[in-house]
């Protein structure tokens, strides 16, 4: 870039995160600290049979005594876990079957949010969604209407009630709570999150999306989803977050799991914006989270798209475990950061059974003094005969003070495996700038055009609704970013 | 319409125009020639502002607006168009999608509404006739894959979506074939009026043949060295650059 751009750069203020803004609200909020007292606490508000606060003081002690990760490419940040609240929920407890019982409040937060909790006043049959406020579902739409095809879609929470026999089956069978600490911690204190299952031969009749919002100060969100497409099921999911500003950091380690049995396939969408931080680096979200699918049955298919544009740092690898004959595992991600964002991500491809596919696409844009790293891990195992897998990571440089990182790992111990690798980096070139801002386009847009046009591959996997917003999202998330 | 006065500009510190004067009327066509070098290419980018290219002396009005005080995309929404020698690829970005992006900032730059769906389909269709550009080359991504001569016919169908007062075609000829640059000379020649003016750079004659210029200007060391019609073009051709490099050079040892 030439001397005019990095002065546009410096002098471009910074985009205030439009979510940033919080909910005034009468909150009930556990003590800080962690120990066993803080993990009785959370199953007795929920209500929980014994064998899950059993499960969950299990992984206490594991997160006891698991140490911090080193190899990742950042500096881990100190977290004081006895600093944080580990339950934060809104006082006035909402019912679930009213719209006239939900907190005025926090239905305006959701609506500001651009999320409807009004069933009329979203349009016919579009997107059923759970609305995660701190620690708790404060409404799931569209129940009644998905429960006629046995459709199961409701909050975490009441699925370990009215569906515990399933909850028991596949909790923790695809993240086990010794993954890595923040799987353990996630274990020990998780309070809310989404529970799909979808039964044999259905077809879900719409998106299912799961809105996250943090709200309280000094707080973390720890939710759980759960997701199990039975033989023959699909299903599309998606989950959007925001948090307001805040100096502070907070940190949301979640833990998804995806189960596709025999034919079944689960496609599942994140659009990020947790509270990136000022571009001092100051506050933000650490969004340090494990989600994982099984292809359990033959041809079975689970595929993650996401869009990363928020976050301080964003640390996951959403990955499938390949172990049905002929199934297939699809990772589609854009990870944006700008400023002092850090993105290290990527993802795990577990080829197990025979015949299995699996396909990476990661496109990095980078910004600012930002480091972007894809970290991708395909492993082979020796059953897996004639497995695939097509690798894409591409990486976009704006600016020239920031950085891009490739780190993936093969492993493979079959001989008929077949793996591809492709790579690129690049930079936005002063000719595509000024070939558009010559036709009359503002150089911010000129950027926005350039990026979404570089990560359409990734955007046009998500449902069409989203792929609008995420769009928006990019050209927003990037401005005061380019000259 | 435009006005170039003893214009001098730099790349990289080093001077390629040296006192360039130029006036252009509506309606009225300017072939600029010269040898390879002289700052014919440097004279587009000059006016539309690019960056690299820095103006160290003169003054540049459109319509009595002063160029050198405003933006890139702020002259091409006053009107200044430069049809690029080498058009870049954006990959992902549909063609038109980016001018629909274009003409809508153009409009706004003007305070005119966006146009509506239906009338922008409606201009597209209409100019893609007008200037003879493959449908299926639109709904691409610009220029992504696009031949050489595809290329240079996607920036006249962009020249005629926009239409832009002063248009700036920059060896525009190079690397076609007689079939497109016939096809491309139509489209100039069916988008020339009254309101709107041409600046024509090329190496040449050949383009000149199609599109007839009123003045010809030859360019040698970074200025104007020779001004005429189109019979100059012709001379020029028989004689070659040689003979502009010969006089010139012996009318200033003089």
């Amino acid at each position: 870039m030439s001397t005019k751009d990095d002065e546009l750069l410096k002098e471009l203020a910074l985009e205030e995160y439009k979510y940033g803004f919080t909910t005034d609200i009468e909150m009930d909020i556990a003590p800080k600290g962690l120990n066993e007292d803080t993990v009785r606490l959370i199953s007795a508000k929920k209500n929980e049979p014994e064998w899950l606060l059993e499960w969950r003081l299990k992984a206490l002690r594991h997160f006891l005594q698991m140490d911090m990760p080193t190899w990742q490419n950042f500096e881990h940040p100190d977290v004081d876990f006895q600093d944080i609240s580990y339950y934060a929920a809104p006082k006035a407890k909402p019912q679930l079957d009213s719209m006239d019982e939900v907190d005025p409040e926090l239905v305006s937060t959701f609506e500001k949010l651009g999320i409807p909790l009004n069933e009329q006043k979203v349009l016919a049959g579009v997107v059923a969604v759970d609305a995660v406020f701190d620690s708790v579902s404060v409404k799931t739409t569209f129940r009644e209407k998905l429960k006629e095809q046995g459709v199961i879609f409701c909050s975490f929470g009441e699925a370990v009630q009215e569906h515990p026999e399933l909850v028991k089956q596949y909790l923790g069978s695809v993240v086990p709570q010794t993954d890595n600490i923040y799987a353990a911690l996630n274990s020990a204190v998780f309070s809310d999150g989404s529970f799909v299952y979808i039964p044999k031969g259905v077809h879900c009749p719409m998106e299912l999306s799961t809105y996250f919002r943090i709200n309280a100060e000094n707080t973390g969100q720890f939710e759980r989803t759960l997701i199990i497409a039975d033989e023959g099921a699909y299903v599309s999911y998606l989950e959007g977050c925001t948090a307001p500003m805040r100096d502070e950091n907070q940190l949301h380690a979640a833990v998804v799991e995806l189960i596709a049995l025999k034919d079944g396939e689960i496609k599942y969408s994140t659009v990020q914006n947790w509270y990136p931080g000022d571009k001092d680096g100051k506050g933000g979200i650490y969004n340090f989270v494990t989600k994982r699918g099984i292809c359990k049955g033959d041809n079975s298919k689970i595929s993650w798209t996401q869009v990363e544009t928020g976050s301080a740092i964003t640390w996951k690898y959403p990955g499938v475990i390949l172990k049905g004959d002929h199934s297939v595992g699809e990772f589609y991600s854009v990870a944006l950061t700008r400023n002092k964002q850090v993105a290290d991500t990527g993802t795990k491809m577990i080829h197990l059974g025979k015949n299995t596919r699996s396909k990476i696409v990661s496109k990095g844009i980078s910004a600012g003094v930002s480091q972007n790293s894809y970290r991708g891990l395909v492993k082979i195992g020796p059953g897996a005969e004639n497995s695939r897998n097509f690798t894409q990571c591409d990486s976009l440089l704006i600016g020239d003070r920031c950085g891009a990182h490739t780190f993936p790992y093969i492993e493979n111990r079959n001989k008929t495996a077949k793996l591809e690798h492709e790579a690129t980096t690049s930079k936005i070139g002063e000719d595509q700038l000024f070939y558009l801002t010559q036709r009359g386009i503002d150089p911010e847009k000129a950027v926005g055009l350039i990026v979404n046009g570089y990560a359409k591959e990734v955007l046009n996997q998500l449902p069409m609704e989203f792929a609008v917003e995420a769009q928006k999202l990019l050209a927003i998330s990037l401005e005061g970013s380019v000259g | 319409m435009l006005s170039i006065k003893n214009l001098h500009a730099s790349v990289d510190d080093k001077e390629i125009l040296k006192g360039l004067s130029l006036e252009v009327k509506a309606g009225e066509v300017h072939a600029i020639m010269g040898p390879n070098g002289s700052g014919k290419s440097t004279l587009g980018n000059v006016l539309a502002g690019r960056e690299a290219y820095e103006v160290t002396e003169g003054e540049i009005l459109l319509d009595g607006k002063d160029l050198l005080e405003l933006s890139p995309e702020n002259r091409a929404r006053e009107g200044v168009f430069l049809a690029f020698q080498y058009p870049v690829e954006i990959p992902g970005v549909s063609n038109i999608n980016f001018l629909k992006t274009a003409l809508n900032e153009i409009r706004a730059y003007k305070g005119l509404p966006p146009l509506e769906a239906r009338e922008f389909l409606n201009r597209v269709k209409e100019k893609q006739k007008l200037v003879e550009f493959d449908a299926k080359l639109a709904n691409r991504s610009l220029n992504e894959g696009f031949s050489g001569g595809e290329k240079k016919r996607n920036e006249i169908f962009q020249l005629a979506m926009l239409e832009p007062k002063l248009g700036i075609l920059d060896e525009t000829d190079s690397g076609l074939d007689i079939d497109a640059l016939r096809i491309v000379a139509r489209g100039v020649n069916q988008l020339r009026s009254q309101e709107n003016a041409f600046i024509v750079i090329t190496h040449y004659q050949r383009l000149l043949e199609y599109i007839v210029p009123d003045f010809v200007h030859v360019l040698y060391k970074g200025r104007i060295v020779r001004s005429g019609t189109k019979e100059l073009a012709l001379e020029l051709e028989e004689k070659g650059y040689d003979w502009i490099k010969e006089t010139v050079d012996a009318e200033k040892a003089v």
